[in-house]
């Protein structure tokens, strides 16, 4: 199948990119990885006129830790993350996340900035970010700005905060503190398939073991990505425990507005979302606690 | 409607032509070069059929434009046999039966080769993961596996002969 005509413009810099966009405003897509717009576009779902490439602008590719802050370039592949000794040392909710997205092939060129701008309540990055409280920085005409990942999703599926004339250009993560530990589950038919549904968590206990920190993202069961608010407080003040876990995982699942369709009825997804928060609770646990 | 003269490296041979933006890579090369090893298979970025490598990376070239591919260097499974001589992942294919239809092998095959080129000594864990973006019908993977190893193995014996010792050539 081929996509309706369009023009191609190719982005050298990111300042070029920015011009592009804000000469050619609503009409205009970036073109990241690719791997869901083009798909999108084949099937006519989305027809931008204007496409605007980012593919070679290396500067949007990083990962790296400094100042208490992981810095995740835009443009970074998933790949990438899947590679990283960083990632996999410090950062496991991470490599959870991206092992998860799609297959390896698509994750060569998949972006992990294009995962969260899309705003697909599909996807696996948006729950992970919302449990790990992480921020976007967008880069328009008028200079930067630096939002919390709840308040880049938007109340509408493939929506987000970005102005017409911003790109998404990085993601920033607290870095792991004493006591910190977060782990995502995704349960899928097969492999390169979305969610049935998908769990993050992340949690930060004190020096008493109680919880001062606790984050909970959803995939799949709702029309946008879930950020598990009542889940999360539920947890705050106390010990781990299992009660715990299980209170929270009722309110998680409370959260949840799943469909009925093919990966299942909206009740059995529900259920998945109990289960699923219950394990990432508990293996956050684990790894905040040494255990892994 | 914007158009766009490329020039793509396939298979060491250079090549050049103007596209419509809209134009997807796999049917550059299959349906405007004519090499038509790489086949099209869902149309949907799910079965890697399409695999090819991009930049020594496996993608689906289902997946991205063929304008995006300029300046690049493309390998196809066009690209595997040296003269006469098969490549290991071909010769493994062909000695454990990997293949039934045929249809799936060119994406296997291009897949396999990143993933040897990025970890020579894989487990059979690793090559399930690695091939888990191309889809077979007819094998149950198990022979396909075997054929990785193979190859594995006979790239690494390769890789241990000193240089000029292979004569020939």
């Amino acid at each position: 199948m081929f996509p309706v005509t369009f023009d191609y413009l190719e982005a050298r810099n990111l300042d070029e990119a920015i011009a592009l966009l804000e000469q050619h405003g609503g009409d205009a897509k970036i073109l990241a990885g690719g791997q869901s717009l083009i798909p999108l576009m084949r099937f006519r779902i989305a027809g931008p006129t204007i496409l605007i490439d980012i593919n070679r602008i290396d500067s949007l590719e990083y990962i790296q830790e400094t100042d208490g802050t992981l810095h995740i370039g835009a443009l970074t592949r998933e790949a990438e993350l899947d590679n990283s000794a960083l990632i996999r040392n410090r950062y496991p909710i991470l490599l959870d996340t991206s092992s998860m997205v799609a297959d390896p092939i698509v994750r060569n060129w998949a972006t992990v900035g294009g995962n969260i701008a899309h705003a697909d309540p599909a996807n696996d990055h948006p729950a992970t970010m919302l449990a790990l409280g992480a921020r976007i920085v967008a880069r328009g005409p008028a200079g930067e700005r630096v939002l919390s990942i709840d308040e880049f999703f938007t109340d509408a599926p493939f929506e987000t905060a970005l102005a017409p004339n911003e790109v998404l250009t990085e993601i920033r993560i607290p870095a792991p503190v004493e006591r910190s530990g977060g782990a995502y589950f995704k349960l899928e038919r097969k492999v390169g398939d979305y969610a049935i549904a998908g769990a993050a968590a992340y949690i930060v206990l004190d020096a008493g073991g109680n919880v001062s920190y606790a984050g909970i993202g959803l995939t799949n069961l709702a029309q946008v990505p879930i950020k598990a608010r009542n889940a999360e407080q539920s947890l705050l003040g106390k010990p781990l425990d299992d009660a715990a876990i299980h209170a929270a995982a009722d309110l998680a699942a409370a959260a949840t507005q799943p469909t009925s369709d093919t990966r299942g009825p909206a009740d059995y997804k529900r259920a998945m979302a109990r289960t699923l928060t219950v394990r990432a609770l508990r293996k956050a646990l684990a790894r905040a606690t040494g255990g892994e | 409607m914007s158009t766009h003269h490329i020039s793509v490296t396939i298979n060491g041979t250079p090549y050049e032509g103007d596209v419509e933006a809209r134009i997807l890579l796999v049917h550059w090369i299959c349906d405007t070069l004519r090499l038509t090893g790489t086949h099209i298979g869902c149309d949907t970025t799910s079965c890697g059929a399409c695999t090819i490598l991009v930049d020594g990376k496996a993608t689906k070239s289902c997946t991205m434009f063929a304008v995006q591919a300029n300046g690049r260097q493309i390998m196809t499974v066009e690209g595997l046999e040296q003269g006469d001589k098969l490549h290991p992942l071909q010769e493994g294919f062909h000695e454990e039966h990997a293949l039934q239809c045929g249809y799936c092998t060119p994406g296997m095959m291009m897949t396999s080769l990143a993933l040897l080129r990025r970890n020579p000594n894989p487990t059979e864990h690793e090559i399930r993961v690695g091939i888990s973006g191309n889809l077979c019908r007819c094998t149950g993977y198990v022979n396909i596996v075997k054929a990785v190893q193979y190859a594995a193995e006979k790239m690494q014996a390769a890789e241990q002969v000193p240089v000029g010792a292979e004569g020939g050539e």
